[in-house]
């Protein structure tokens, strides 16, 4: 049954792929990407665990976050250092997470095995767990190296504490603190296919694609294809997107990418002013942040539908803890719901998690909800605002200006204000109908609120106008791509990026601008698997910018034994 | 009550059964002169930092007198208490060169790292070059807190892409350093858990596996890969000293209780209550020898503080607050200057509360304390305060105002490294960088 339903699924997609890709330009030349070194994060450490040992595992765990690069944090992720109490916090997850694996209640149908008597070291069946279980956390199969030190761990331990399933339970904590799980490695190996060139090995590939797809370490099959070298192959590569794709994992890993992309992490600290806006609790936070992905969840993957009309559908869903601001009754649960054709509100702009997010704690904020849909949604970059900004003029008691229209106006008596705030204003403005917590309002003050605006000279008069003008930007589309393709090889595009992204921009549109197809175009082409530079190690203790870098004396030492 | 010797109480202790209530150290542990342990060791000199968003108002904030028994302006009333544990370095600034002002980044950048930062951070902070120097014997390098519930609100990085996460939950705080894993270093029996040994054990085949991986990765992966391996080096140490029978501390009395969180909003009152129990926990730390440099962010460079019913949080309030034109300052502005600067107090006087050797913990500790900008409303990098807190055990002398005189906030910070042993010729680039120990302050 499975079997049958993902096959339909594949044929069903590859008819869709054919259609789209009969007749395109062929992909430009482009630069690749680094090898690069991943920290994992904790969504991906731990759906990888879930995968591995099932739901039932608890992990109460929070890493921290990567700093964010281009407008994702996933692009901090090879570039992020472990700090000594971040290595401590990984130790602890392994000590939970290996308690309960081994522990009496899972070790019945999470181990391969029994051992022959409870009490002592069984070597056989050590290796047979930490074999299956270090492929698929390692993501490669182990060397003989590294499962006889974690057997040898294994049996020192149960020596030492006269239990096998405690000895067992510390090789596996040692496992889930090695290097290799915790970054995400990735090799390269000279391409056949273009003679001079590099590309991803496979067992890189597989990790690549999976943390991308699925936001968790390749399964058991992938591995396998990987193994095989099917996935170094066009059909075999294209079999295992197609299964990705289809499989219900692409779900979490596109609610992660578009939760990095809208910036969900900020919610984490959001706090309103309950003196101001008493209604907004974390549980609305919560509330507002599942709504956005469902809404987008549903629209894209389920419908399938045009990745533009997000920002103009009036197609959502709704719970009782969200209904409240928007004026409404709900039921408990999600359920889905459709804005009336009459309603002020239509697409994301106007969801109560972009509304929120992007105003202060007491008051809403044209300039940030500007910002934020050029930055997020556009991929533009508003420059940092210049020091001694005086904008106390604003708040001059004399002034009584009634609106954030007519206070906000006053940047641009400031020469030096007025250029950035120019490409923000207008778009905020518009939004000022929803207040800080996203509540719809008509007046501010007892004054009639002005929502007329403009987008890149396109002029409307309310946020629907708004939604109808983002929806119609030439930039959205491409900012998604760009967004997607920098996500999925992990780290900022580059500028020779940019031919390459034109032409994926203009598959997206061929394509209906649907997300399944822009995601199997990006990884199936030449530019995902691509890699740009030898990893030739430089001298030791040399940097790339020449300079003497700090290594410790025994890091020295391997390195001058193994002359690295 | 008939006279305990130092052996007669730990062979009483030893046989005994086992008590978990940590006892008070009595003085037969210590010295005749009380200020060191019985084993010879003096009390360690301890590096703190604290840092906190939006300088002040130079008018209401810097005393007029110089030298000792300096005056307290509106905006530091809340010093009285401790005033005489404080210096106040005013006028400092943050020399930019061929930098730009990067807003809310370059004045506390100079101020820890000693360089005008082009993009992102440039270096290790300068608890991290002390951490380095004195925190490999402890349990943790160093620990790194914030009070307002923000993981990514530090001023601690170990390198240029890593910050020391800072710990924002007091209950979360509160495990890591007095959960099942401390060992209360008063305790009257000490049993070695064996899990450790083996986790000790395990230790060195991740580490291989870590050397191994080091071959294959590009020169920038390099340092991230050893600088996972130093962490490493770090659990095992930890591993190591849970097998060890630690010294007694006189002043180490573990919080008997695990606190419960505040909520999670940046409203003042919540942040200044989650900086007391965060400095708390983060006192007895230092003063039961689990680290010996600590960092403690009250807020962010931007600081989101809210004032309840309020509409403009901090960082807007400076820019939007009109100056009052009988007050000749910015009212609202000020309002959260003078809170922040309560809990400065309230940081210093904490480690006042715990008695060490003749003194109290302050006088064995070094603690420096920055911000980003001098003037709020502007957001200058000049005119900006430093202030250092205790006595460095006894190598520092508290208590003064010194106008610095435009001088880069690194003269303090090059004082400070070199109190902590740091023996470095000189700190900082280009129009930072100095290599004058600044004798002014020296005993």
């Amino acid at each position: 049954m499975k079997a049958w339903l993902r096959g339909s699924a594949v044929s069903l997609l590859s008819a869709f792929i054919l259609a789209g890709c009969s007749g395109s330009e062929p992909e430009p030349e482009s630069a690749g990407t680094p090898p690069r070194a991943s920290l994992v994060s904790t969504a991906q450490y731990f759906n990888t665990l879930r995968y591995v040992f099932g739901s039932s595992i608890d992990l109460q765990v929070e890493f921290p976050p990567f700093e964010r690069k281009e407008g994702l944090l996933a692009n901090g992720a090879a570039i992020a250092g472990v700090s000594s109490s971040q290595l401590e916090q990984f130790q602890a997850a392994g000590t939970t997470v290996a308690a309960q694996v081994v522990g009496p209640t899972h070790r019945e149908f999470l181990l391969p095995c029994k051992p022959a008597n409870p009490k002592s070291a069984d070597e056989a069946c050590a290796t047979e767990f930490l074999s299956q279980t270090g492929r698929l956390l390692v993501r490669r199969p182990l060397t003989d190296t590294e499962l006889n030190t974690l057997v040898d761990n294994a049996g020192m331990g149960a020596d030492k504490l006269e239990d096998f399933y405690e000895g067992l339970e510390i090789a596996l904590e040692a496992l889930l603190l090695s290097p290799e799980v915790l970054f995400v490695v990735e090799h390269a190996e000279a391409d056949p296919d273009n003679p001079g060139q590099l590309r991803l090995d496979a067992y890189s590939l597989a990790s690549r694609l999976s943390y991308f797809l699925w936001d968790a370490a390749p399964d058991a099959e992938l591995l396998d294809a990987a193994e095989s070298g099917e996935l170094q192959t066009e059909s075999g590569l294209a079999r295992e997107v197609d299964r990705m794709l289809a499989s219900p994992r692409l779900v979490a890993g596109m609610r992660a990418f578009f939760g990095d992309m809208f910036h969900f992490s900020d919610f984490q600290t959001l706090a309103k002013d309950p003196t101001i806006y008493p209604n907004f609790t974390g549980v609305t936070a919560a509330a507002a942040q599942e709504q956005t992905l469902r809404t987008v969840i549903n629209h894209l993957l389920t419908e399938n539908k045009d990745y533009r009309d997000l920002f103009t559908t009036r197609d959502t869903f709704m719970t009782r803890e969200l209904a409240i601001q928007f004026d409404m009754p709900a039921g408990p649960g999600w359920v889905p719901y459709t804005l009336p054709a009459d309603s002020p509100r239509a697409g994301l702009l106007t969801q109560v998690s972009f509304l929120s997010l992007h105003s202060h704690p007491g008051r809403s904020s044209p300039t940030l909800r500007g910002m934020a849909l050029r930055e997020l949604l556009l991929c533009q970059v508003v420059p940092a605002a210049p020091a001694s900004v005086d904008f106390s003029v604003i708040n001059n008691p004399d002034s009584h200006y009634p609106t954030q229209r007519d206070r906000v106006n006053a940047h641009l008596e400031t020469p030096s204000c007025a250029g950035c705030h120019r490409i923000m204003d207008p778009i905020g403005l518009t939004l000022e109908s929803f207040d800080g917590e996203g509540r719809y309002r008509t007046t501010e003050n007892g004054v009639p609120i002005d929502t007329t605006g403009s987008l890149d000279g396109v002029e409307y008069s309310d946020a629907i106008g708004l939604a109808h003008a983002l929806r119609d930007n030439p930039g959205l589309p491409g900012c998604l791509v760009q967004r997607v393709f920098a996500y999925g090889t992990g780290g900022p595009v580059q500028q020779q990026d940019r031919a390459y992204l034109e032409h994926m921009t203009e598959a997206f549109k061929a394509e209906g601008y649907q997300l399944r197809d822009l995601l199997r175009s990006i990884v199936l082409s030449d530019a995902f698997a691509k890699i740009n530079e030898p990893q030739a190690s430089p001298p030791a203790g040399q940097n790339d910018e020449g300079h003497t870098a700090t290594l410790s004396p025994i890091i020295e030492e391997t390195l001058a034994a193994s002359g690295g | 009550m008939k006279k305990l010797t130092r052996r007669k109480a730990l062979k009483g202790m030893l046989s005994g059964g086992a008590v978990t209530v940590a006892l008070p150290l009595l003085d037969c542990f210590l010295n005749d002169s009380g200020t060191a342990l019985a084993a010879g060791a003096p009390m360690p000199v301890r590096f703190g930092t604290w840092g906190y968003g939006l300088g002040g108002t130079s008018s209401i904030m810097v005393p007029k007198k110089i030298g000792a028994d300096y005056d307290l302006p509106e905006e530091i009333a809340s010093w009285a208490r401790v005033r005489d544990h404080i210096n106040f370095y005013s006028n400092t600034t943050a020399h930019m060169d061929a930098s730009p002002n990067n807003n809310h980044f370059t004045g506390w950048v100079v101020g820890r790292c000693g360089i005008a930062p082009s993009g992102g951070i440039p270096s290790e902070t300068i608890d991290t070059t002390i951490a380095n120097r004195i925190g490999k014997t402890t349990r943790y390098m160093s620990l790194t807190a914030t009070a307002t519930g923000d993981v990514t609100n530090t001023y601690s990085y170990v390198n240029k892409v890593t910050p020391n996460p800072a710990e924002w939950s007091p209950l979360k705080f509160y495990t890591r350093l007095f959960g099942p894993d401390f060992q209360d270093p008063n305790a009257p029996s000490f049993t070695p858990d064996p899990r450790v040994m083996v986790r000790k054990s395990v230790l060195s085949g991740v580490m291989d596996q870590t050397q191994t991986l080091l071959k294959t990765v590009g020169s920038e992966d390099r340092q991230r890969i050893d600088q996972y391996f130093t962490g490493l080096r770090q659990l095992e140490n930890q591993f190591a000293q849970r097998l060890t029978k630690p010294e007694p501390i006189a002043s180490c009395i573990a919080p008997g209780q695990a606190p419960v969180d505040p909520p999670m909003n940046k409203e003042v009152a919540t942040v200044q209550l989650r900086h007391r129990m965060m400095t708390e926990l983060m006192v007895m730390a230092v003063a039961c020898d689990q680290t010996r440099v600590f960092n403690m962010a009250f807020s962010a460079a931007f600081s989101a503080l809210v004032k309840p019913g309020f509409p403009q949080p901090y960082h807007t309030c400076t820019h939007e607050d009109p100056i009052d034109p009988d007050l000749g300052y910015q009212p609202n502005s000020s309002w959260f200057t003078r809170r922040t600067m309560e809990s400065w107090a309230d940081f210093v006087e904490a480690f006042t509360k715990v008695k060490e050797g003749d003194g109290t913990l302050l006088d064995n500790v070094l603690i420096y304390a920055t911000t980003d900008v001098g003037n709020a409303r502007t957001h200058a990098v000049d005119d900006m305060p430093v202030f250092t807190a205790g006595r460095a055990g006894g190598k520092l002398k508290s208590g003064l105002h010194i106008d610095l005189k435009g001088a880069s906030p690194t003269v303090v910070g090059y004082t400070a490294l070199r109190l902590m042993g740091v023996d470095v010729p000189s700190w900082g680039t280009l129009s930072n960088q100095t290599s004058e120990v600044f004798n002014e302050v020296l005993v």
